[in-house]
């Protein structure tokens, strides 16, 4: 059913969209109080008027700059990749996607089994390296994973392979210790490699909700974040908190997950993101079943 | 960024009342506000707190708060209780078969933390002097066999495992089997973790349901889950009649409100609390405490 007119109803229902797909609760508010006042100053009747100027300014948003949506990569050498994330949100198999990527663009890629801690963590990348058919460097359970880092770039170095992605651990935000352990993992790297790691993504899983933009401050400041993964958006969840995270924290997104498969990864489409949004929306051209593509 | 708890909130909006001394309809709204902000920051989901907040308000413009020298303490102890009472009120117990073994199912989305739940159950179990048998029913995800193995391993617990080339139905159904010839009075089946909109893996779990008739279906929920709690809870719900429920990774910073929204749409009571990638890091589940936690107190 399509709305006739911009009433409270209409704006309470776009604020309902926004919050129910995770959309920063803040940002949430300053955007309908935005387009409240654009109504206002425009003299804006149509509902069908407002949606794109919403949409408009989500992608914006999302795009930021612009400069720093793709991967950097290390012109002279090996570019280095380091995963970081809370327990359980995609690292390990964003890494195995990322590594069939690389390797389909006819890149030389190790993997670096990181992740020391988690029962079953080196065996489920080394799965994964058999998949791609890359080799992965580690060591035995519970060792340093620092050492494992420091191990993989010079094996990365003797190789000389185009790209290194390291996994490491799922840790929360406010664990101190282990995050004092990703600072050193951190600086392990940077001391082998000065300009690395030339990428720290930080993996979403797309189904968080506010905490994610905790999530991204703590690592941010941790590991020195350069970009987030959004994961699991193969299911209904929207993942609208990396707009809040974008807005606040400047991050941009680079990958969506979007399955457990080797190819269920995606450069991120800001205009398809936000598309999926609102998807299903009354007063706007959606049509059922598009929420299912981002 | 910094989250404000609702007691400064309302402290604030009834702040202004100092010289007034009377709480008005206003008031009262604007205090509504507050509480509706500070659930949907926790993570409520939006209709759950639509819900909460009409009948916290229908409290709230009684008596009580008008006539309260400290309104924001009367509304702050209005909407603990409410949600404490949302949230169950009271813990409960895991269940228990009437002739053994008890047969739980693990079920819920990837990376939730369902096979170390399995491991810390089974701890959990054995503490109580029972002999727990771990099922590795997830098939699919790279080395699941071997990380419920490593658990099992790590607290001497024996786990049953057919590979990953026999269908988990299968698998479930043999485990059961095994346990009640060598005597184990739990079976603990763990399960891939699945979105609730996949047909075929959402059939899956429905079969091993249906083969192993499990004594408790237990959901598993990541505590940061967001808005898309409700969805997650009610399909799985519909789909398996889920017994309880238990939530993850509280030994965060998130303020869990997908707990109430899981509880409002399943009506199923939260058993368990993770709290820790330790295997022994399990705890008995707190409505009240959980209460307070979303309220940022
Ligand atoms: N549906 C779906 N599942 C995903 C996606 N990405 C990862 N998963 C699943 O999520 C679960 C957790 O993924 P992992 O890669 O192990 O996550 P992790 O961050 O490495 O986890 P830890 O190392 O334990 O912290 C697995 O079951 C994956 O198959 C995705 O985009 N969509
Ligand atoms: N901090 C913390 N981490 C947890 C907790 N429970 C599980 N984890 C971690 O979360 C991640 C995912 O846990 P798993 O048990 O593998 O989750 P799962 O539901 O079996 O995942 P899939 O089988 O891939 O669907 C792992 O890194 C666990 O160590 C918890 O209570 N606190
Ligand atoms: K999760
Ligand atoms: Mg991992
Ligand atoms: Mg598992």
């Amino acid at each position: 059913s399509r709305r006739k007119k911009i009433d409270e109803e209409f704006f309470e229902e776009l604020e309902e969209i926004l919050i129910g797909a995770d959309v920063g609760v803040n940002t949430v508010m300053t955007l309908i109080d935005e387009l409240r006042d654009e109504v206002k100053k425009r003299k804006i009747e149509e509902p069908s008027e407002l949606q794109p100027i919403l949409s408009e300014k989500l992608v914006e948003m999302l795009k930021g700059s612009g400069d720093d949506v793709g991967m950097k990569e290390n012109p002279n050498g090996i570019t280095v990749i380091l995963f970081v994330g809370v327990n359980g949100v995609g690292k390990t198999t964003t890494i195995g996607k990322l590594a069939w990527r690389y390797k389909q663009q006819g890149k030389n890629v190790l993997l670096a089994a990181g992740d020391t801690f988690r029962a079953g963590a080196i065996e489920q990348l080394e799965v994964w390296g058999q998949r791609v058919g890359v080799d992965v460097v580690k060591q035995d359970s519970g060792a340093d994973p620092a050492a494992v880092m420091f191990d993989a770039v010079q094996e990365a170095k003797r190789r000389n392979v185009d790209v290194l992605i390291c996994d490491t651990a799922g840790r929360l935000q406010n664990k101190h210790n282990l995050m004092e352990e990703l600072a050193k993992i951190h600086r392990v790297i940077q001391r082998e490699i000065p300009s690395a790691p030339h990428e720290t993504l930080l993996v979403l899983d797309g189904t968080t909700g506010q905490n994610a933009l905790q999530q991204a401050k703590l690592f941010g400041e941790k590991s020195g974040v350069t970009g987030l993964v959004l994961t699991k958006l193969d299911g209904t969840a929207k993942g609208g908190i990396v707009i809040a995270i974008r807005n606040e924290l400047k991050l941009p997104v680079k990958f969506v997950g979007l399955g457990e498969q080797m190819d269920d990864l995606q450069e991120f489409d800001a205009d398809q993101f936000v598309h999926a949004l609102f998807a299903g929306m009354a007063g706007t051209e959606e049509t059922e079943g598009e929420n299912e593509s981002q | 960024m910094a989250f404000e708890g609702l007691t400064t909130r309302l402290q604030n909006v009834f702040g202004k009342l100092k010289g007034r001394g009377k709480v008005s309809e206003d008031d009262v709204n604007e205090a509504m506000r507050e509480v509706r902000l500070a659930l949907l920051e926790a993570d409520v989901n939006f209709k759950v707190v639509k819900d909460f907040i009409a009948k916290v308000k229908e409290r709230a413009t009684g008596q009580e708060v008008e006539k309260s020298f400290t309104p924001a303490m009367v509304i702050i102890d209005i909407v603990n209780k409410e949600l404490t009472e949302l949230m169950g009120g009271t813990q409960e117990k895991l269940a228990k078969a009437s002739k053994p073994p008890t047969v739980i199912l693990m079920a819920g989305l990837q990376g939730a933390g369902k096979t170390t739940l399995t491991g810390k159950l089974a701890k959990l179990l054995q503490s109580q002097n029972h002999k727990p048998l771990l099922v590795a029913g997830d098939i699919y995800r790279p080395a699941a066999i071997k990380q419920l193995e490593v658990l099992g391993g790590q607290i001497g617990a024996p786990v049953f495992a057919l590979g990953d080339k026999v269908s988990p139905v299968e698998i479930a159904r043999q485990g059961v089997q095994q346990a009640k010839e060598q005597g184990n009075d739990y079976v603990l089946i763990d399960t891939a973790g699945r979105l609730q909109i996949d047909e075929q893996l959402m059939q899956e779990i429905k079969d091993i349901h249906a083969a192993v008739k499990p004594d408790e279906v237990l959901l598993v929920v990541d505590a940061m889950t967001g808005q898309e709690a409700v969805n997650v809870a009610k399909s799985f719900h519909e789909q398996l009649a889920l017994t309880g429920v238990v939530l993850t990774k509280l030994d965060g910073d998130t303020r869990g409100g997908a707990a109430l929204s899981v509880k409002a749409v399943t009506g199923c009571p939260i058993k368990f609390a993770s709290t820790g990638e330790k295997i022994d890091q399990l705890e008995a589940f707190h409505p009240d405490r959980m209460a307070s936690r979303i309220l940022g107190m």
